[in-house]
């Protein structure tokens, strides 16, 4: 039913359209039924998206290859869930997600915040339907998923390494991240608009922030393990552009994360706030913009693409009004309140700020310098890890020792005496870990071993935080231990859960340290019954075999593996070969030592006929301690997005003394 | 092609009376006005916010000298400011409109 899915789509731009002008009509006339007419609208908009969402959905199943999507993106052979997974395969499928996305998160945030935030909403509304009806138009006039053909007999298939697990959830997760960052800004927008720069904007929208930025970051880590095992180089992250683009809006939002409780604690930084709100989200555009335009070259452009010019423009135009409205508002924008000393607390947040900024910053000089050097020059200059490693170190290095001083410095200002007694032991504990490692061998990296010292500086500061907390709770009263360690998460979750995600950067941290600064590679060109060794590691190439699978003919070289005189038991790897798209994938083998952490990862790179294979091998120590980082990282998210009864009664009754009726 | 066509007119159909339910419901209201705040009301709650801002800063103060973050040196030096600064914002409240109980001592 193509027609179904187009006219859908045509009634939610026609939706989004009327939200946008009666939402704007509604706010500057002050009009009560157009506002309330306004925001039914974008409620709708999510429904007539989700008929669409679901008549593409019908036809994946179907294997209906007369939709133009489905034939380019699917075939008979290929699985279920991967044809379920090609609805964001492509560029009209992601289109149109990132547009179900924005009108479900639209619908949501309206309703939920029309109660005691309903002044603000009334602008809040026509900055969300500007950008669905962006989408919308993409959707309906530029790249529309309804789009039909004769049927052929079987569609292309899909790209291989997309063949993978990890795609069911990596992009939709992205996605959630990068439209969670609309909210905050048409929250913040719509405060710029109407003048309301209370507090309200900043609540409303801290859970929506938190939501996206957990989601791009796990959305994120599930695409560096999908490249680790499906694409077959070696590593997690290549510093590719468009993994580029998933990381710096999820920089800005982290910078605001912490910029923000500046603004609800001592009310400085309103004028920053707004505008790392504007960078997150213009930022999220960005990305999506380079996903999707194929401007760049990355193992993420699978498709050359028209839109590049529409999202440029938009961008544009998002920035100019966002900046316009700043600027109009700085006078009420402008703090009372200043900086009463560099060592504080919120001094600490604001050097984490500009260390957060000056990376994400740097990233996109990075990804932007090719498209500049090709414009001015004709010559694309990409510029390589080593530039990307350089100020990884030179900004993420500082910034993970600051995750471990700022909760040990109070707020407004902290004497010497005091620093000295609540630094005494995360730095004694850092310097024996240093001096250690450094007896150990660790030296052969100096930032890997400034890395794990600064690691165990803010480890140990979070135990202190949590065991400090826990004794006080319960010299307050607490029944028992673990009643007193469940009241301080309760009673905060934001900051414990922080600390949570504190916990997890260091475990990434350490992970990626090891992996990266302390990994040993081998070549060998094997023949059958050969050996190599690598560390401790001896392989033995012991078969070849080839066998079909749905898809896919399968070839994998058997390994014995021996660790000194342990059998490890055997690893596979190989090759997939897609009959349908006519491709060949690596599939790598990877032993993973569950105590240490450690992978041995093995790459068939070249199979020669005569059965000989070269083979490349790497010994990553700690790499898993990414992967479980990402656990934590969920764990520390969810504690600080759980709902705080506590803090929405006194919200609540804020709002009520206000005189803000807190019922819709 | 035909059941469709049936189905795309009902949805939008089904969208016009959602976005005209406002005018149906209350098709001469008493007052169509949208209730915003004004500039004392706003002025208020700007106060309120100074408020349980002085207030939450000396309940973490308060906490962190406990869990020992906060140096018995440093505390003194600070809570006189803060209970200022509590005290304060109460007048203001107070001046604006009587008594008015802070919202942390309800919960």
């Amino acid at each position: 039913m193509p027609e179904l899915g187009r006219a859908a789509l045509l009634v939610t731009l026609g939706l989004s359209v009327y939200a946008l002008v009666a939402g704007a009509m509604a706010a500057h006339l002050g009009r009560r039924r157009l506002a309330r007419s306004a925001q039914n609208a974008l409620v709708a908009s999510f429904a007539t998206t989700a008929v669409a969402a679901a008549v593409l959905l019908a036809a994946l199943l179907r294997n209906d290859f007369s939709f133009t999507y489905v034939a380019r993106t699917t075939s008979e052979a290929l699985p279920t869930a991967y044809t379920i997974s090609a609805f964001w395969g492509g560029q009209e499928g992601s289109l149109l997600l990132w547009l179900l996305v924005l009108t479900g998160f639209g619908a949501a945030a309206v309703s939920l915040n029309r109660g005691w935030a309903r002044d603000l909403i009334v602008w809040v509304v026509p900055v969300l339907a500007a950008v669905s009806t962006f989408f919308a138009f993409l959707v309906v006039a530029v790249a529309s998923p309804f789009a039909t053909q004769t049927a052929p007999a079987d569609g292309a298939g899909m790209t291989p390494s997309l063949q993978n697990p990890y795609m069911l959830a990596h992009p939709p997760l992205l996605y959630f991240g990068y439209v969670g960052l609309t909210v905050p800004f048409a929250f913040a927008i719509g405060a710029l608009l109407s003048g309301k720069l209370d507090e309200r904007w900043l609540i409303a929208t801290r859970r929506w922030t938190l939501f996206a930025w957990a989601a791009l970051g796990i959305g994120q880590l599930l695409g560096s393990h999908w490249a680790y095992v499906e694409v077959g180089w070696g590593g997690y992250y290549a510093w590719d552009p468009v993994e580029n683009a998933a990381l710096m809006p999820w920089l800005a939002a982290t910078a605001f994360l912490h910029s923000v409780m500046i603004q609800e604690k001592r009310g400085m930084l309103r004028v920053w706030n707004v505008l790392l709100v504007i960078l997150a989200f213009s930022l999220s555009l960005f990305g999506t913009f380079l996903t999707r335009s194929g401007v760049v070259n990355s193992i993420h452009s699978f498709t050359q693409s028209s839109i590049g010019p529409w999202f440029l423009a938009f961008i544009a135009l998002v920035v100019a009004v966002s900046l316009g409205l700043l600027f109009w508002r700085l006078p009420q924008l402008r703090s009372p309140t200043k900086l009463e000393s560099p060592i504080s607390r919120e001094a600490a947040f604001l050097y984490n700020n500009l260390l957060l900024l000056a990376l994400c910053l740097a990233i996109l000089w990075g990804v932007v310098y090719p498209l500049l050097s090709e414009a001015l020059r004709g010559e694309a200059i990409v510029l390589g890890r080593s530039y990307y490693d350089f100020f990884l170190r030179a900004f993420g290095l500082p910034l993970l020792l600051l995750m471990g001083i700022g909760p040990l410095i109070a707020w407004r200002r902290a004497s010497f005496r005091s620093l000295a007694t609540t630094f005494r032991w995360p730095t004694g504990v850092a310097l024996v870990t240093g001096v250690v490692l450094l007896a150990l061998g660790a030296g052969s990296s100096i930032p890997g071993l400034v890395a794990y010292t600064f690691s165990a500086f803010v480890i140990t500061t979070i135990v202190m935080e949590f065991a400090r907390g826990t004794r006080a709770r319960k010299a307050l009263g607490a029944a028992s231990w673990p009643t007193a360690f469940g009241s301080l998460i309760s009673r905060n979750r934001r900051r414990y859960g922080g600390y949570v995600v504190h916990a997890a950067i260091v475990m990434f941290a350490i992970g990626v340290a090891g992996s990266s600064a302390f990994d040993s590679v081998a070549d060998a060109k094997l023949a059958r019954g050969d050996s190599m060794r690598i560390g401790d590691y001896t392989l033995t190439y012991s078969s070849l075999d080839e066998r079909a699978s749905a898809n896919a003919t399968e070839i994998r070289a058997t390994l014995d593996v021996r660790r000194g005189d342990r059998d490890l038991g055997t690893l596979q790897a190989g090759k997939n070969a897609y009959t349908i798209e006519e491709q060949v994938s690596n599939e790598v083998g990877i032993r993973s030592d569950k105590l240490t952490g450690e992978d041995l990862f093995v790459i068939a790179e070249q199979i020669n006929p005569d059965g000989s294979i070269q083979f490349r091998v790497f010994v990553k120590p700690l790499v898993n301690l990414i992967w479980l980082a990402g656990l934590v990282f969920l764990v520390g998210s969810l504690v600080t997005l759980w709902p705080d009864r506590r803090e929405q009664r006194r919200l609540v009754a804020r709002a009520s003394e206000a005189g803000i009726p807190a019922t819709s | 092609m035909t059941l469709a066509l049936v189905l795309a007119a009902a949805l939008a159909v089904a969208c016009v009376v959602a976005v005209a339910l406002p005018f149906i419901r209350e098709p001469e209201p008493e007052s169509d006005a949208l209730d915003d705040l004004d500039d004392a009301e706003r002025h208020r709650l700007a106060l309120l916010e100074e408020r349980d801002r002085a207030l939450a800063a000396l309940k973490e103060l308060e906490f962190e000298h406990r869990t020992g973050t906060v140096s018995d040196e440093d505390y003194r030096a600070q809570l006189g400011p803060l209970r200022r600064d509590v005290a304060s914002a109460l007048q203001a409240l107070g001046r604006e409109s009587g008594e008015v109980r802070p919202a942390d001592e309800r919960n």
